[in-house]
């Protein structure tokens, strides 16, 4: 081996170099191909095809109809609702964190708090919520006990309300810890360098940070908003009536036992659903580069 | 602020001034003066207390106790915005979201300037510190010694009363450095703004200020000329901490040193006891080969370097004491480690120190 080795040209062994490197991504690429490039594939050839396996723009008309059109629509008004309403409350309380000592306890729990909080979805959220906030759940008993009404408890199933509760849990953790990074970068010779130039507090806020922090807040936002408009597992616990969301038609079209051979038209919700998370994710990359511009040393 | 003021500086005077972080004393009894114009550099190691009495003038810290004054007002207690002070930073204070002419448009937005106004100021300040074509990058398009030097345009742009450098050219490579130091020097001649330059760097204290603070613990050990502080440094802390000292052991008689088989005078503040330590800067020892037999003086060549624009020779002495020596760099060929020399006092005055 060791004579081998050394025997083969220097060259050789250069151009060998590349593909030891790659060797070790081949794991990231089998993974990414399997469970994003295919299915990713899956979705976009077959929001193209009928079900005899025929080219059709048929599943696209589908997206019109006005079931499909209130999905869209409620998804986008839920995620939009959920993101700005995340992004404000985690923003805020980003900018608390960072003013704790660094390394500090109170810095390392609640950014060690809001990782798993921001993780925390599907069906164990739901039968938190449920179990504080339902008709019967704890929080519910205790208010009516001292004499707050909190009603029937079935807001809590509604999209438009329980569901936007339900989705602010995890998207203001997730806030908290994607803008953490930006508002930390804010370095105190710009607040120092506003005020020996005359300037007040609030001219540092409205004239230096918030403009440095404007890209970075936007794009978490954004980011936020992908995280709602994809979510399922949490409102498929949490709905049971109809699909108001277009991430719940998307699995009917899949599971329903009442409505059987749209398996096409799902796919193409999930086309548009690619399509709206692309473009969002291609703001959020710009708005990313700029920031990450300003903040390099 | 008028531009008379500007123009003839202004007069700075911290008394007695004091802080204490967490039962140290960052600054304690502080008082020095600024004279109109002039540009004092505050020299010490880390945690002397010299950024700390630049940020209480700044009004970025608040003193204990002690007084600061500007121009005869009493500022203590005015807060930072308010005094009218041009500040340059270590490094990364310009506004990455605005191009250097924004930055030092900036001060005179919020002095209510017009924008031709600001404009023209920007402009002639970008030009005073070279970057007049670099007027539309912004801070991570421009090196680092560009955005210091945008750094001091926007600080100047204000017609500040006093300008305050903290250390501006620590994060740039020695050759910038270099470069950036000469620049400051030049252009704060040039406005004759009243300048306190704090840094670590004894060479660039010396070569650029008027007068050199050295601080330790925060105390001013001594405030003087750079030749002066160089040559008759008053404490021991001095002596030792610019520049190069030899430490070596001497008698006193007659009010003088007898150190390396000569006799040198005493600076004023030098210890009195007939045995002292002497400390002798390595350009005050000569350094020759040695012939014949030994004298006083003799050593042994340890080492020999040469350094561009001078050479070194370090030898030990009979009494095992290391001596370093400053000698022509043409001379650093003469001597070969293990060769033996004779050293010699060159008759410059000396502080001497307690033995003890």
């Amino acid at each position: 081996m060791a004579e081998s080795a050394t025997a083969r040209p220097a060259g050789a062994l250069r151009r060998l170099r590349p593909s030891g490197a790659l060797a070790g991504v081949v794991p990231f690429f089998a993974y990414t191909t399997v469970f994003l490039l295919i299915p990713t594939l899956v979705v976009v050839i077959g929001a193209f095809l009928d079900g005899d396996n025929r080219f059709t723009l048929g599943n696209l008309d589908g997206l019109s109809s006005p079931s499909v059109v209130r999905g869209i629509v409620q998804s986008l008004v839920l995620s939009a609702v959920t993101s700005v309403g995340g992004a404000a409350i985690g923003g805020l309380l980003a900018y608390a964190v960072s003013t704790a000592r660094d390394g500090s306890v109170t810095k390392r729990f609640f950014t060690s708090l809001c990782g798993v909080l921001a993780q925390f979805g599907g069906v164990a959220l739901a039968f938190a919520f449920i179990a504080s906030f339902g008709g019967t759940g704890l929080l519910t008993v205790l208010l009516g006990k001292v004499g707050v009404s909190t009603g029937t408890g079935f807001w809590l199933y509604e999209w438009d309300s329980g569901l936007m509760l339900v989705y602010l849990y995890f998207q203001i953790p997730l806030m908290l810890i994607v803008f953490l990074p930006a508002v930390e970068g804010l370095r105190p010779q710009w607040r120092e360098a506003t005020e020996t130039l005359g300037g007040t507090t609030w001219t540092y806020w409205r004239r230096v940070a918030a403009p440095i922090l404007f890209p970075s807040f936007v794009g978490a936002t954004l980011l936020l908003f992908t995280n709602a408009f994809s979510a399922y597992a949490t409102a498929k616990a949490l709905v049971s009536q109809g699909s108001p969301l277009i991430p719940l038609q998307i699995g009917s079209t899949f599971t329903s036992e009442v409505i059987l051979g749209q398996e096409n038209l799902g796919k193409a919700m999930a086309l548009a659903m690619v399509a709206v998370v692309a473009v969002v994710m291609a703001v959020y990359a710009w708005l990313d580069k700029r920031a990450s511009r300003w903040m390099q040393r | 602020m008028s531009a008379t003021a500007t123009a003839q500086g202004t007069p700075v005077q911290l008394t007695d001034l004091r802080r204490v972080y967490g039962g140290v004393a960052a600054l304690d009894g502080l008082t020095l003066h600024l004279e109109p114009g002039e540009l004092v550099a505050l020299l010490g190691p880390s945690g002397c207390g010299k950024t700390t009495a630049l940020r209480c003038l700044a009004g970025l810290e608040d003193p204990d106790s002690g007084t600061i004054e500007v121009g005869g007002r009493d500022v203590t207690r005015i807060p930072t915005n308010k005094r009218d002070m041009g500040m340059v930073f270590q490094a990364y204070s310009l506004f990455p979201h605005m191009t250097a002419r924004q930055n030092v448009e900036f001060g005179l937005e919020l002095r209510g300037r017009d924008r031709s106004a600001r404009r023209a100021r920007a402009a002639e300040m970008l030009d005073l510190v070279g970057l007049g074509k670099h007027a539309d990058k912004y801070a991570h398009q421009m090196s680092g010694g560009q955005q210091q030097r945008v750094a001091l345009a926007r600080a100047l742009a204000i017609e500040p009363q006093v300008l305050l450098l903290d250390e501006p050219l620590s994060a740039l490579d020695a050759k910038v450095r270099t470069q950036l130091r000469d620049e400051i020097r030049r252009i704060q001649l040039e406005v004759g703004t009243t300048t306190l330059f704090v840094t670590h760097d004894q060479e660039e204290a010396l070569a650029v200020a008027d007068r050199v603070g050295v601080m330790s613990t925060g105390r001013l050990e001594q405030v003087a000329a750079p030749a002066e502080l160089y040559t008759s440094p008053r404490t021991p802390f001095v002596a030792d901490f610019v520049g190069l000292t030899n430490r070596l052991r001497a008698r006193v008689e007659g009010g003088r040193a007898q150190v390396l088989g000569g006799s040198i005078p005493l600076l004023e503040g030098s210890a009195t006891g007939p045995d002292v330590v002497v400390l002798v800067r390595p350009e005050g020892v000569t350094v020759a080969p040695a012939e014949g037999a030994s004298a006083a003086g003799s050593a042994s060549v340890v080492s020999a370097s040469f350094l561009g624009g001078h050479g070194r020779v370090i030898a030990r002495t009979t009494d095992d004491e290391l001596v370093t020596v400053q000698v022509p760099n043409t001379d650093v060929t003469r001597y070969r480690p293990g060769d033996a020399v004779v050293l010699g006092p060159r008759g410059d005055a000396a502080l001497a120190v307690s033995a003890d």
